[in-house]
Order: C-alpha cells, then structure tokens, then sequence
C-alpha cells in the first residue's frame, strides 16, 4: 500500500516489476490516497506526504501480532518476516502452551514456560541458539 | 470477496472502514499532541479499511476484513518506483 493510484501501481507493475517478479506482483496493490489508511497505522509520515515501510502481520482473526516501521532509504527482510509468521503460527498451533526463543526457526527448540522453568532456561537453552548454523 | 471496479477519471480512494475517527473539536485550547499518536497496538486488532487495489490485470476494491481466517502481511512504502 502507497499514496500512489492504481495507475500508477499498474504502469510499476507493467514497466518494471513484472521484469523482476515473473507474472507480475501475485497480490493486490493497494492505493491510499491522502494516507487515510497509513495515518490508522501510524505509517503516514505528513511532511513528506508519504508512507514509511511499514509492515504489519496480522493473524486469521484480526489480532496485530507484530510490527516493522522503517525510514524510507533502507528495505526490510522478506525473511525475517516469514520467520515471524512461521513463529506466531506455531504458537498459536500449541495454542500458547510453546514460546520461541530468539532467533528461532522451525525444527529448533521451543520453550514450554512454565513454573518448573523458571530460572532454569540457560540450562536447555544456549545463546548460540540464536544465530543461524 | 473483492468486487471488480471501474477505472474512471476520478482517482479511487479509500479509508477506514468502521468506527469514525472521533470528530475533532475545533477548541484551540487543547494539546496539540494527537499527532503521531498511533492507533494500533500488538494483540489489538487491526484497523478495518477500504481500499482501490490493482491486483493481476484489474482494478478490485479490498476490504482488510476480507481476509479474516488468513494470515495477511500489510507493508506500505513510500511509492511507487522508490528503488528499495
């Protein structure tokens, strides 16, 4: 979503990002004249007239789980985004009884908290855990 | 889910869709710190709105509350040809 027309996402869409992206962009892009919408989400950066890179992932039922507001010059990682997702989707898949520790993935170690883990974290979980292998 | 719209010269807008944004008051005494002030907030639910997409070839309408019981990633940037 941008303050752009449709127009305007339509010539984008023709002209370049259908030379980068085969078929073109696979979802809709949504048109926010005046940043109505953007200003909801807090995005809408007035004095410039534009949106900053926001994203926002929401679950099935509505529920913001989580949030990324960057300055315009730098691009977010599309990774780091479906980790989120794959994160929150398993959470919600143990119905909360499992936590992801930092920089977890799936097939890595989750937490069970609970009373019998209290203070007890470092012994099944390592900082090393939390970078890539 | 999303109706089909028609391209006219008028450009098509959207907005939020729902609650009213409260009136503002035109009382000059009143703080002027709304600005900034972000309405949305993790495990909040995310504000419903009404939107003119360009998806595949045509001009649709999309309501945010279309995609309940999906998983949706909402990203704004600052426009169009913006080079990152």
């Amino acid at each position: 979503m941008s303050v752009d027309s449709v127009f305007v996402h339509k010539m984008w869409d023709d002209h370049e990002l259908s030379k980068m992206v085969k078929g073109g962009i696979p979802f809709p892009m949504l048109s926010d004249g005046g940043g109505k919408v953007g200003s909801v989400f807090g995005v809408y950066l007035e004095d410039a007239g534009v949106e900053a890179r926001g994203r926002f992932i929401i679950d099935p039922d509505g529920i913001i789980q989580g949030f990324e507001v960057l300055t315009p010059p730098v691009g977010r990682n599309v990774m780091e985004s479906i980790r989120q997702i794959q994160a929150f989707q398993h959470v919600r898949k143990t119905k909360g009884a499992e936590a992801t520790p930092s920089g977890w993935k799936p097939g890595k170690l989750t937490l069970k908290p609970g009373p019998d883990l209290v203070g007890k974290v470092w012994e099944v979980w390592k900082t090393k855990m939390a970078f890539d292998d | 889910m999303a109706e089909e719209i028609k391209a006219g010269c008028a450009r098509p807008t959207g907005g939020p869709v729902g609650e009213k944004p409260k009136a503002k008051k035109e009382t000059p005494q009143e703080p002027i710190i709304q600005e900034g002030k972000s309405m949305v907030t993790v495990g909040k639910k995310a504000p419903d709105f009404a939107a003119p997409a360009y998806h595949k070839g045509k001009f649709i309408n999309v309501n945010l509350s279309d995609y309940l019981g999906k998983w949706v990633v909402l990203c704004f940037y600052p426009g169009d040809f913006t080079f990152v």
